[in-house]
């Protein structure tokens, strides 16, 4: 008890940095995956991306980034097992950040195929299991996210397929594409706003404070969508349609119909990218916070505090100034197949799905998600050309990641305890 | 230091490009036939061999093409149709060109002459198979609406009307061919065996090129019907 109360400042400072770490490592090269597809389907341009990434990863953190905070602060460790050894969390989440952002900097640099949730999954399993014990470590709900990694990509093809035969039906085989999509493409901007709204009222927003009734709820979220839709109806008015460009490519015009609709979609998805992630480098800050400030008191069932998912988000929004900007032009530059609608149905099945996922307070890979999504449209025809290669490293992803964060915050949780006592 | 996403390593090249800019270069070089033989008819034959290089030439570039195609075309791609189908398709329009470098080389080779009797149905024979190898190319033009179709729909039933002008160009030529060699063989006793030989050959080999370019459009069908 001694130690947290007499090393307080140093622990959260040490926290606060490891998780800015973290933070500036997702903004640098994970967020790139999540707008490749926009800035690769040409709806948007490498500094829009830029800028929608800037703020919706951070508005998604902060509002709807609570439920997976709440996963890796206490739902992955048994904090009530503690006892009377709470600063052993505190090390071994200390542990777990420095171990994940070690390893991430590693494997980035040597090109591997590396997931910041596996890593700190891994990381935080590791020192569980093997630092306080093996009942510490909650298997059942480790189970769970285990299966959410098998099941997102899936979940993100089916709904991408799904998306995509129905712009089929609906606009690309019909008399007349470009009126038909003018009429329906306002309907899935709709469900764009209406299902983030949705997901961040139901889950988000009690992280923020806000809690409102059910049916309340889904007005809001209705009225949300209905207002997106609107500005995207007026975004398609403005936009001409030269019956030239349809020479080449008969479907030039009716693409940048759904050109509109990829800015949402890619609004979407830096949303949920923001929402599910940033728990991987402030949900430990959270667990430390939380037991150095009450001392040792580690029933703590408050909130995660807002101000570190602002930390969460800023740090994010830093690592996409600094850093990640290039990584997205590098990113959808390598993009160059994917048209709008396609680019729009593999896009918004995988930010749903990482959007629930959020809700349910679950930490997904985003880019396996999307490879799952963009499976799902390849698998319904619609892409000249996929390397289905990719499915493997997404396996050795895991096999490898895992592991490797374990092994390194077990090493980095001795390290702290030896040191503090 | 950049990473190499596995977002973007799953998106190949798709392969529907360099196909068409494959038959682009295929059909200029099978479209050369038609100043060919009439060089050859109005006995020009500095021209005749001048065009000649040309064919030769363009079949040379079609084949860079080909072969870059091929490179870019590994086992573990996912495609909406099928690697071999794709092969196929290319074969077929690298044998287009192969038939055009042929023609112009034989008969430039010889220095062949056309006899007066069948020259205007020859030139007229050429144009039609011509026509077949637009047609293919006009088809295969198709292929990235196919795809943005996901293979469904409408665009699929004006792609099948597509191939079936295709035949009736083929079955077109089939006819002229087929005139062109009764013609022929009305006069062939007036002409030198050798030569008439080889203009049975000519008319052969010409009306193969409307052949070749029909199994474009037979092997892009295939596609179609899944």
């Amino acid at each position: 008890m001694d130690i947290l109360v007499s090393n307080s400042t140093i622990l959260i400072s040490m926290a606060v940095v490891f998780g800015l770490f973290m933070a500036w490592g997702i903004g640098a090269n994970d967020v790139a995956n999540a707008m490749g597809t926009s800035v690769g389907s040409k709806a948007l341009t490498f500094r829009q991306a830029v800028i929608i990434a800037a703020i919706f990863e951070c508005a998604g953190a902060i509002l709807a980034g609570g439920e997976v905070t709440k996963t890796i602060r206490k739902g992955i460790v048994d904090v009530s097992s503690l006892g009377s050894t709470p600063e052993l969390l505190v090390y071994g989440m200390l542990a777990s950040l420095l171990a994940a952002g070690i390893w991430l900097l590693v494997a980035t640099r040597m090109g591997w195929p590396v997931s910041t949730t596996h890593s700190i999954v891994g990381a935080i399993v590791g020192f569980g299991a093997v630092g306080i014990g093996m009942e510490a470590v909650q298997w059942g709900k480790v189970g769970t996210i285990a299966m959410s990694w098998v099941t997102s990509p899936l979940m993100a093809g089916a709904i991408a397929f799904a998306l995509f035969r129905s712009i089929q039906k609906l606009v690309i085989d019909t008399e007349d594409p470009i009126a038909m999509a003018k009429k329906y493409v306002p309907y899935y901007i709709f469900l764009v706003g209406f299902t983030m709204a949705m997901v961040t009222l139901l889950k988000g927003l009690k992280h923020v404070g806000v809690k409102m009734p059910f049916e309340q709820n889904v007005m809001y979220a209705t009225l949300i969508g209905i207002i997106i839709a609107l500005i995207g109806t007026f975004m398609i008015k403005r936009l001409k349609f030269p019956p030239k460009a349809d020479k080449k490519f008969h479907f030039a015009n009716m693409e940048k119909i759904f050109g509109v609709l990829m800015i949402f979609t890619a609004i979407a998805m830096a949303f949920a990218h923001g929402s599910n992630d940033v728990a991987n480098a402030i949900g430990p800050v959270a667990a430390v916070f939380g037991i150095v400030q009450s001392a040792g008191d580690i029933v703590s069932k408050s909130a995660t505090p807002v101000w570190i998912l602002v930390l969460g988000g800023g740090g994010i929004v830093f690592g996409l100034v600094t850093y990640g900007h290039k990584v997205i032009a590098t990113v959808g530059s390598g993009i160059s197949e994917l048209t709008p609608s396609r680019g729009f149905a593999a896009t918004l099945g995988a930010a749903v799905t990482v959007v629930i996922a959020s809700g349910t307070g679950l930490p997904i890979s985003t880019t396996h998600t999307l490879v799952g999504a963009v499976i799902g449209v390849g698998l319904a025809r619609g892409i000249g050309a996929l390397n289905i290669g990719v499915i493997q490293t997404i396996f050795l992803s895991w096999i490898v990641t895992l592991p490797a964060g374990a092994i390194l915050s077990i090493f980095f949780f001795f390290t702290f305890k030896g040191f503090f006592s | 230091m950049v990473r190499k996403s596995p977002i973007t390593k799953m998106f190949a090249e798709s392969p529907i490009k360099p196909l068409q800019e494959h038959i682009e270069k295929v059909h200029e070089c099978v479209k050369k036939l038609e100043p060919f033989i009439k060089a050859v008819v109005a006995k020009d034959y500095d021209k005749v061999a001048s065009i000649q290089s040309e064919i030769h030439r363009l079949e040379v570039e079609a084949d860079d093409l080909k072969h870059e195609l091929r490179i870019h075309l590994p086992n573990s791609l996912f495609m909406p149709m099928p690697r071999e189908r794709i092969l196929d398709i290319v074969l077929n329009q690298d044998r287009l060109a192969n038939k055009a470098k042929e023609i112009a080389g034989y008969v430039n080779g010889r220095q062949m002459e056309i006899p007066e009797a069948i020259s205007e149905m020859m030139i007229e024979f050429v144009i039609q198979s011509i026509n077949a190898s637009r047609q293919a190319k006009k088809v295969v033009n198709e292929l990235d609406e196919l795809v943005e179709v996901g293979f469904r729909g409408r665009e699929v039933g004006s792609v099948e009307e597509m191939i079936n002008d295709l035949d009736d160009i083929e079955y077109g030529a089939d006819k002229l061919g087929t005139q062109i060699n009764n013609a022929l063989f009305a006069i062939e006793k007036d002409l030198d065996p050798i030569d008439a030989v080889f203009l049975y050959r000519v008319i052969q080999n010409v009306g193969e090129v409307a052949d070749i370019a029909q199994r474009v459009g037979a092997r892009l069908e295939l596609l179609l019907a899944r």
